[in-house]
């Protein structure tokens, strides 16, 4: 769990970018043309040692970068096959013509060598090949056994300067992994990298655990277990592993989310058949009661600059996504599409509320604005729900179940993402099935 | 007799509870219709997965899509669970409230602890002491048919009255 707080220094040794790159990626819209990009591999610096050449890095490191900018849709990698230069020479003095003749619009290069302190610094340099210039190049300094976040954090450095967004790559999802027969499942917290690597259990599988979520400023996550077979919400240091009960309720609480400044938890508490929606501040433990209304209400969500909260209400007689100020007051109804709506997440942008839509048996994931006007659906399927943004708002994961047969088989839960723009929708590949996904914020900002 | 007759005002009484609660979220109701979302009177009616608590006593009630109020059915199955608790004083229940796999997972874990306490209600209300009574919601985490078909679904939409001594 120690190892979870990664120490890494980045610093940009070297600015030459001139910021008129002629080749930008424009993600606003569908994308149907990704660009180019030639991801060569790496080189070892001759001082490298022998243990560290064996680990392959200087493979593996571009792999990822290009696996992660090739999820994004926004990329497309050309095979290596074609590359013409030698890394390290196309790292220090890249020909243009070599690889704008195979159609790449971008090249990626990098180095890596070892510190006198025993850090690996690796180095990469991010290349325009249409006007030959030289777009960004950045030194990462880690411990060996970092390189995997160096590979994310460099991915982020470049689709952030392609795009003009902030990327999403240097993060992790939280969910619960679910395995054996529908009628006696075994739920448990997992938490791994945004890519699906390094997969860790947090609890055992002895009690349900549901709807783990991410603070969006450190590593904290609040979820919902029947520890004890009483229903509650709980916090959790997933670095320490320590945890605490959330409020002091006779009942159940549940439906927990983060204010988006890390510092409250929202959630529902159930009595005598009324779930109502309260806050409790993390440092004070100070309970307060947000709504009061004989109807369920549920799936609060802040808005990013805290003033508002988005819900879950049946208080039309039906499902629909509400919003009110953050005191309680000002309630408003913003969903009227056909259909029931839930589970409204407000996005990081704070202009968007994704939400679960069920209309004539199917599910569907979509966003509307926050006055519940421009309603886009995004996904339709047998079931699905519970978006989570993607610290930059571009890009939701949700999961997705199927139907089962009568004797409860093939029936199984799935992590997707899809972009906001409702294209590039992907399976993320889970050691089990998996539900109730949440995603963290960029780990570098902390 | 005099029973009978108190047990039927009391069911009455519940009613007019109930319908004042629809009364109220009605005027709540804006202008757009009622979505179509299966039938409302969709509660399972057979006797598959019922077990009972006592010969005659059956441990369970079902609900129609999205409701928690008490069909005829439930309410004449927790009436004999009211005389089954009084005639064993000693004896404490939970009642889990569950819904269908067809919603959210949030929204279901509320619908199933109104279901249970719906249920609970109709004990309190036949003179069951409420410290005899608890509740749990499980929401869809524990289906009792794990099908994905209506037959399925509505034999889920349940409330069950557990022994817990």
């Amino acid at each position: 769990m120690k190892n979870y707080i990664y120490k890494i220094v980045f610093l940009f040794f070297l600015i030459t970018s001139k910021s008129f790159a002629l080749v930008t990626v424009d993600i606003t819209r569908g994308n149907l043309d990704p660009l180019p990009v030639a991801i060569s591999n790496f080189y070892f610096d001759i001082n490298i040692d022998s243990n560290l050449k064996k680990t392959n890095i200087e493979n593996k490191i571009p792999e990822i970068v290009q696996n992660n900018l090739t999820r994004s849709g926004l990329f497309f990698a050309l095979d290596k096959k074609s590359f013409i230069q030698k890394p390290e020479v196309a790292h220090n003095k890249p020909r243009f013509e070599d690889w704008s003749f195979i159609k790449a619009q971008v090249l990626v290069t990098g180095k890596i060598s070892l510190e006198k302190d025993g850090r690996l610094k690796v180095e990469f340099k991010l290349w325009d090949v249409v006007s030959a210039t030289e777009l960004s190049a950045l030194a990462f300094y880690t411990a060996p056994d970092n390189w995997r976040r160096v590979a994310h954090l460099i991915s982020d450095k470049i689709y952030e300067r392609l795009t003009g967004e902030k990327g999403y790559f240097d993060t992790r999802i939280i969910y619960v992994a679910e395995t054996g027969p529908k009628v006696n499942r075994k739920k448990r917290l997992a938490v791994m990298d945004q890519d699906g690597f390094g997969v860790k259990y947090l609890t055992l599988g002895n009690e349900i655990v549901l709807t783990p979520r991410f603070s969006p400023t450190n590593q904290l996550v609040t979820y919902m277990s029947y520890y004890k077979n009483l229903p509650r919400v709980y916090l959790l240091n997933i670095e320490t592993g320590l945890q605490d009960l959330v409020g002091d309720f006779p009942g159940m609480t549940f439906a927990p989310r983060f204010s988006s400044d890390g510092k409250k938890i929202i959630m529902s508490f159930a009595q005598e058949g009324n779930s109502d929606i309260y806050t409790m501040d993390i440092k004070t433990r100070v309970v307060e009661k947000l709504t009061d209304h004989p109807s369920i209400d549920t799936s609060p969500s802040y808005s990013p600059d805290g003033a508002q909260i988005a819900f879950n209400s049946d208080r039309s007689g039906f499902q629909q996504i509400y919003t009110m100020k953050s005191d309680g007051t000002n309630v408003k109804r913003i969903s009227f599409g056909d259909g029931l709506y839930g589970t409204p997440v407000w996005s990081p942008r704070g202009d968007l509320i994704a939400f679960t839509k069920l209309y004539r048996n199917k599910f569907y994931i979509g966003v509307m604005r926050s006055d519940g006007s421009g309603e886009r659906l995004l996904t339709e399927n047998y079931y699905q729900e519970a978006p989570s943004w993607a610290p930059n708002g571009r890009v939701l994961i949700f999961y997705r179940e199927t139907a089962s047969d009568t004797a409860g088989r093939g029936g199984g839960a799935k992590l997707w993402s899809i972009d906001l723009t409702g294209y590039n929708e992907r399976l993320i590949l889970t050691e089990t099935d998996a539900s109730d996904p949440s995603w963290s914020g960029l780990l570098s900002a902390k | 007799m005099l029973r009978n007759k108190l047990n039927k005002i009391i069911l009455a009484l519940v009613m007019t509870l109930f319908l004042g609660a629809c009364a109220t979220q009605q005027k709540a109701t804006t202008p757009s219709p009622a979505p179509s979302l299966g039938s409302t009177d969709d509660a399972y009616t057979g006797t598959e997965t019922v077990k009972f608590l006592a010969d005659g006593v059956p441990d369970r009630v079902f609900f129609a899509t999205n409701k928690s109020d008490l069909t005829t059915a439930a309410s004449a199955t927790l009436a004999k669970q009211a005389t089954y608790l009084k005639a064993n004083p000693t004896l404490n229940v939970v009642l889990e409230g569950h819904a269908d796999e067809r919603g959210t997972r949030e929204y279901n874990l509320a619908l199933g602890e109104r279901r249970a306490t719906a249920a609970k209600n109709y004990l309190i209300s036949n003179g069951i002491a409420a410290n005899r009574i608890k509740v749990i919601s499980y929401g869809k985490e524990k289906p009792v048919n794990p099908a994905s078909n209506a037959l399925a679904w509505s034999q889920n939409r349940r409330a069950v009255t557990v022994k817990t001594n």
